[in-house]
């Protein structure tokens, strides 16, 4: 197991009237390689789950292990080094006032000290280019441009290349194409197979599209109450259809009394 | 006709050295989007140090270095105290601001015989020392060093803070104003980039405190006050003065912004405004600059040409 969470506990205003009880004993492992897509309702802990293994939030009881590491106490800073993350809103994965050459070349140096060197590389800019290209947005003429100035999409699309860009192991996707109109969603997610699949990089991928959760991934985990519902991978994986998730969020609902 | 060259002059040199402190300004409140009121404190005490150590018979050009050195140590200060005990960053600067008000007292109690202005006027300081001694002193009857070599200083900081801002660690300083997520993402502290800011940002108040003492031939806690103002005017005149020009770099609008401000006030002093009228006058400006540059418009473009 690349990452594996151990018997998790976590409570929400421990304490108070307003006490919620989220994760209690949860465990969820995933081997190197791995692409999971994790569905779910609102509130049935999926983001929590990925702020738990990028340390921005933290556990009342249990073990993160990371490479066969225990990694509960290390730092959020400290994890970004191993994990690249995409959130919803394309504005947080980059910096508007920053060229897009700027960005790049920012990440480009993670991992290393940022020290009184020449910021952008000279000899980096083709390395820059072909990275651009893949997204063929046109990108890769507008190296220049502040990223202020791009699209919704584009700038989803450059935060991507940015999360995947250093050697990281573990690649988060927190509801990624969510905040995208419906035709640069399906771009993105093309992009993010591609890149998955052409390094192989781990993902755990967050989204509320069923289409995508059936359709992209080796693994599909369904959550309810800081509990996995569905856990399916492989030819068990490949037969499901979005028609049969929707019965189990039925059924959830009807088991809570809507 | 000489009068008029004179006033021109004196309010060029004095925009000039009062532009250090726009760029401390600039790099705290434009980039670092912190609202700095320490410089209120820590250019005095670039002053008093200053005057302090020229007293004591030392080299006026490394004075420079040394208020530079004690503005960014207290700056860094203010940094910890909202990033490490997250004080939020206006308290965070009164509470620095506070405390060297006694600070500088007391390296004029201690130093300068209890007295409460530092006076050296017969010391050379970095307008009559070497090499500033080569300058020819006058020019068709005009004194002309301390403007040559305000012009020198300011100059060759600007393209040290041109430099500073587009290596790694400067690019990084302003990712941190921008998003401090992704300096985070980047398994950076954004929290120790701030420091290293706010820590450049008041050594640059102190130095222009320095330069200033020098100018003046005297250094007193009461120059510090309405800095704060004096360089945001600065910053945001400048930077809507050259709202759209693309080539024209930041830290230059920024030069310009305080040479325009330095020269609103000196038309009103000549026009016979009373002096004591003047803070006032500097807030109004500061005002009319807000409105005008349309703040958060323009703080955009401010940061795309940075």
């Amino acid at each position: 197991m690349l990452l594996e969470l151990q018997d998790i506990h976590l409570n929400f205003n421990a304490g108070t009237p307003d006490e919620m009880r989220l994760f209690e004993g949860f465990s969820f492992g995933v081997p190197e390689g791995e692409f999971v897509s994790v569905i779910g309702s609102n509130g049935s802990g999926k983001t929590t789950m990925l702020n738990i293994i990028c340390g921005t939030a933290q556990p009342e009881a249990g073990k993160i292990v990371f490479d066969g590491q225990d990694i509960t106490s290390v730092s959020a800073v400290k994890r970004a080094s191993w994990i690249g993350r995409v959130f919803q809103d394309p504005k947080a994965g980059t910096c508007a006032h920053l060229t897009i050459l700027e960005n790049l070349a920012l990440a480009d140096n993670k991992g290393r000290a940022y020290n009184l060197g020449r910021g952008v590389p000279k000899n980096r800019r083709e390395h820059y280019r072909a990275l651009l290209r893949q997204c063929a947005m046109g990108l890769e003429n507008r190296l220049d441009t502040p990223v202020g100035t791009l699209s919704g999409g584009q700038r989803q699309a450059l935060a991507l290349i940015i999360a995947t860009m250093s050697d990281i192991r573990l690649l988060i996707l927190d509801e990624h194409t969510a905040a995208l109109d419906p035709k640069s969603s399906e771009t993105i997610m093309v992009l993010t197979d591609e890149l998955i699949q052409k390094r192989g990089i781990t993902t755990v991928m967050v989204t509320h599209n069923l289409r995508y959760a059936v359709t992209y991934g080796d693994r599909l985990l369904m959550m309810h109450q800081g509990r996995s519902v569905v856990d399916k991978r492989g030819d068990e994986k490949r037969a499901l259809a979005v028609d049969d998730l929707l019965t189990v969020f039925n059924d959830i609902s009807i088991e809570m009394g809507n | 006709m000489g009068v008029v060259i004179n006033v021109l002059k004196v309010t060029l040199e004095e925009g000039l050295m009062y532009a250090l402190l726009a760029f401390g300004v600039y790099l705290t409140y434009s980039i670092l989007d912190f609202p700095d009121l320490s410089v209120d404190g820590t250019m005095p005490l670039g002053a008093i140090i200053t005057g302090v150590l020229i007293l004591h018979g030392v080299n006026p050009w490394l004075c420079l270095l040394a208020a530079f050195l004690m503005g960014a140590g207290f700056g860094s200060v203010t940094g910890v105290l909202h990033v490490k005990f997250r004080i939020r960053p206006l308290l965070s600067g009164i509470l620095i601001y506070t405390a060297l008000l006694s600070v500088n007292l007391v390296i004029l109690f201690l130093f300068n015989d209890g007295n409460s202005v530092a006076s050296f006027f017969r010391k050379p300081t970095i307008f009559s020392a070497f090499p500033a001694s080569l300058i020819p002193e006058t020019v068709g009857g005009l004194y002309i060093r301390q403007l040559v070599v305000s012009l020198v200083l300011v100059v060759a900081c600007k393209i040290l803070l041109d430099v500073f801002l587009r290596t790694k660690c400067g690019l990084l300083l302003r990712a941190t104003g921008d998003n401090a997520g992704f300096v985070t993402m980047l398994a950076r502290d954004p929290g120790r980039s701030k420091i290293t800011g706010l820590a450049i940002g008041n050594g640059f108040a102190a130095l222009s405190g320095s330069v200033i003492a020098q100018a003046k031939g005297s250094a007193d806690q009461q120059m510090g006050v309405g800095m704060v103002v004096l360089g945001l005017a600065s910053v945001i005149i400048g930077l809507s003065l050259f709202k759209g020009a693309r080539r024209i770099r930041p830290t230059t609008a920024v030069i310009f912004g305080s040479v325009a401000y330095k020269a609103c006030l000196s038309v009103a002093l000549a026009l016979g405004l009373p002096t004591e009228y003047l803070k006032l006058l500097m807030a109004a400006l500061f005002v009319l600059a807000l409105i005008a540059g349309d703040k958060p418009v323009l703080r955009r473009r401010l940061k795309h040409a940075a």
